[in-house]
């Protein structure tokens, strides 16, 4: 008897669901624009991360060495640095290196270049760009090689410099622009979920209100609160999943659009993200969508029940 | 069957419903509750539904207190009473047949009871054309009949037709009363209310009269209809 229930109640649902044609499409569409922002606010969180990345990525501090200082020497140091858990990449550019940049860099300016060749000798030491695991550990990183650390005492001779203190100031900025993004980006998601979402309950509460009397009738008739209420839930249930499909369908053509229009000023491929993550982009919205859908029947069905 | 022990209604408003109305329905009754508007004839079917709870005393459904029941067994105790209401009370967005069908699958009935049962009471209140209206579709009349084939369709122990004629014209009004008559005689108790004279004169029988929520007269009117009938 169970599940000959259970398929009435899910037919029952079915039917009403294609007989409330215009109440059913505005429950549709609402719960539509609620999903959309929740997947809109996940890819632009993705597009957050990725542009942070891009610009965290232009950071590191530069270690230039003493023209004296061996190769030896620097690649026992680069080995000391790679220890360190706040050091991600330790990149060397050779003494000879360096002057072979320098020249490029400098191919049209003629003066420089003979003022380069009268010295005769390679001025330039060689260096280390260093990329910290995380942009606020520039300062400790430079800490450890310019303070009274044992690692900065040994090599005192050999390091002629450290820039962090002149990128030091980008590098706040771009903290603090981190952070800023990140509880910005937070706060206007979980604001705008709480909006999208209080929208789709009340929409769904106002359909529910249109047959509040009918679920009066069926618990009069001898309907259990469990069949009286199931036909509703699987309404709310059918408006989250054509709601969901809707979306899916909608964010390819959307991405792709954004993607053309401002994929190279944003530095990341929105599109290629979306399908790439369509699996759990689906996923997450697929099962806010059943529970909205679910939850909000449920709650909205409950007051009418007491008869 | 049904007793009525002292029972007071009073809403939230304070308005008094009903007053200290003791009463006692037998088995196979057909009994016509009547007063004006206002009298507490509704409130007295809404509380043998458990629709509403007594403020003071208690009503019993076979010596079973009403209000002490459980969720799950006003359920079952509705599944014995059929409800015919003025308004209908139908499910609109439903068709004749899934009307009462609903009725049906409610009370646990299987698929093939269903299919066999619905076209037949559809038959017997001459639904058998509209099988497949929406309420929205059928004439007052065929509302109430329909209302009528859902209420008897499990075969309940009580029908309570509240006004049931209420919104309907003479021709319609005697069909309804015709049709309650019918069930009453095939052994189901009905309980009838309704303020329009000709009724309570055509269908004769015990009749309890409501006045500002108190009980002022309970008879039994079969002289008069058999003195009708010479």
């Amino acid at each position: 008897m169970f599940w000959i229930t259970i398929r009435r109640i899910i037919k029952s649902g079915w039917i009403n669901f294609k007989r409330s044609g215009l109440i059913s499409t505005a429950a549709v569409l609402i719960t539509t624009i609620t999903l959309s922002v929740i997947t809109a606010l996940i890819l632009f969180q993705a597009m957050l991360t990725g542009a942070i990345e891009v610009v965290k990525n232009k950071v590191d501090i530069t270690v230039f060495f003493s023209i004296n200082t061996s190769e030896d020497q620097i690649l026992t140091l680069k080995q000391q640095l790679e220890q360190l858990p706040e050091v991600a990449v330790v990149d060397y550019t050779s003494a000879d290196q360096e002057v072979l940049e320098f020249r490029e860099r400098h191919a049209n300016d003629y003066l420089t270049l003979q003022a380069l060749d009268e010295l005769g000798d390679n001025p330039f030491g060689g260096s280390f760009r260093i990329k910290a695991v995380d942009s606020g550990q520039y300062e400790s990183i430079a800490a450890l090689l310019e303070g009274d650390s044992a690692l900065a005492k040994d090599n005192a001779t050999l390091i002629e410099r450290v820039n962090y203190s002149q990128n030091k100031q980008a590098i706040d900025r771009l903290n603090a622009l981190i952070a800023g993004s990140r509880e910005g980006g937070l706060a206007a998601t979980i604001l705008f979920i709480i909006i999208s979402v209080t929208i789709m309950f009340t929409t769904v509460r106002l359909t529910i209100y249109t047959v509040r009397e009918e679920i009066g009738i069926m618990r009069l008739v001898g309907a259990s609160k469990m069949y009286a209420r199931g036909p509703f839930i699987v309404e709310g249930f059918l408006y989250g999943f054509f709601a969901w499909l809707i979306t899916i369908a909608l964010f390819f053509p959307l991405t792709y659009l954004v993607n053309r229009g401002a994929g190279e000023l944003l530095g990341f491929d929105v599109y290629h993200y979306y399908i790439a993550h369509l699996a759990v982009l689906g996923g997450i919205t697929f099962v806010v969508a059943a529970a909205l859908g679910f939850l909000s029947s449920w709650l909205a069905v409950r007051k009418y029940l007491n008869v | 069957m049904i007793t009525f022990v002292n029972v007071s209604k009073i809403y939230q408003n304070g308005a008094v419903a009903l007053e200290d109305v003791s009463l006692e329905i037998e088995k196979g009754e057909f009994v016509t509750i009547v007063g004006p508007s206002g009298a507490g004839k509704t409130t007295l079917s809404k509380l043998v539904l458990a629709e509403e709870y007594p403020t003071e005393g208690t009503v019993l459904f076979e010596n079973v207190d009403i209000n002490a029941l459980p969720s799950r067994s006003i359920t079952g105790l509705r599944r014995r009473i059929g409800t015919i209401f003025q308004e209908f009370r139908l499910l609109q967005n439903k068709t004749a047949y899934e009307n009462i069908a609903f009725a049906m699958e409610a009370a646990g009935k299987s698929d093939s009871e269903i299919v066999s049962d619905v076209p037949h009471v559809l038959q017997l209140v001459d639904l058998q054309d509209r099988m497949f209206h929406f309420p929205s579709q059928l004439s007052g009349g065929e509302k109430q009949r329909l209302a009528i084939a859902r209420a008897i369709i499990n075969q309940p122990e009580v029908i309570i037709a509240d006004e049931p004629t209420g919104n309907l014209d003479a021709g319609n009004t005697l069909e309804v009363v015709h049709i309650l008559k019918k069930i009453n005689e095939l052994g189901t108790t009905v309980i009838l209310t309704t303020h329009n004279k000709e009724i309570i004169d055509s269908v004769g029988r015990r009749v309890i009269a409501l006045e500002k929520g108190r009980l002022v007269s309970d008879e039994v009117r079969e002289i008069k209809e058999s003195k009708r009938k010479k």
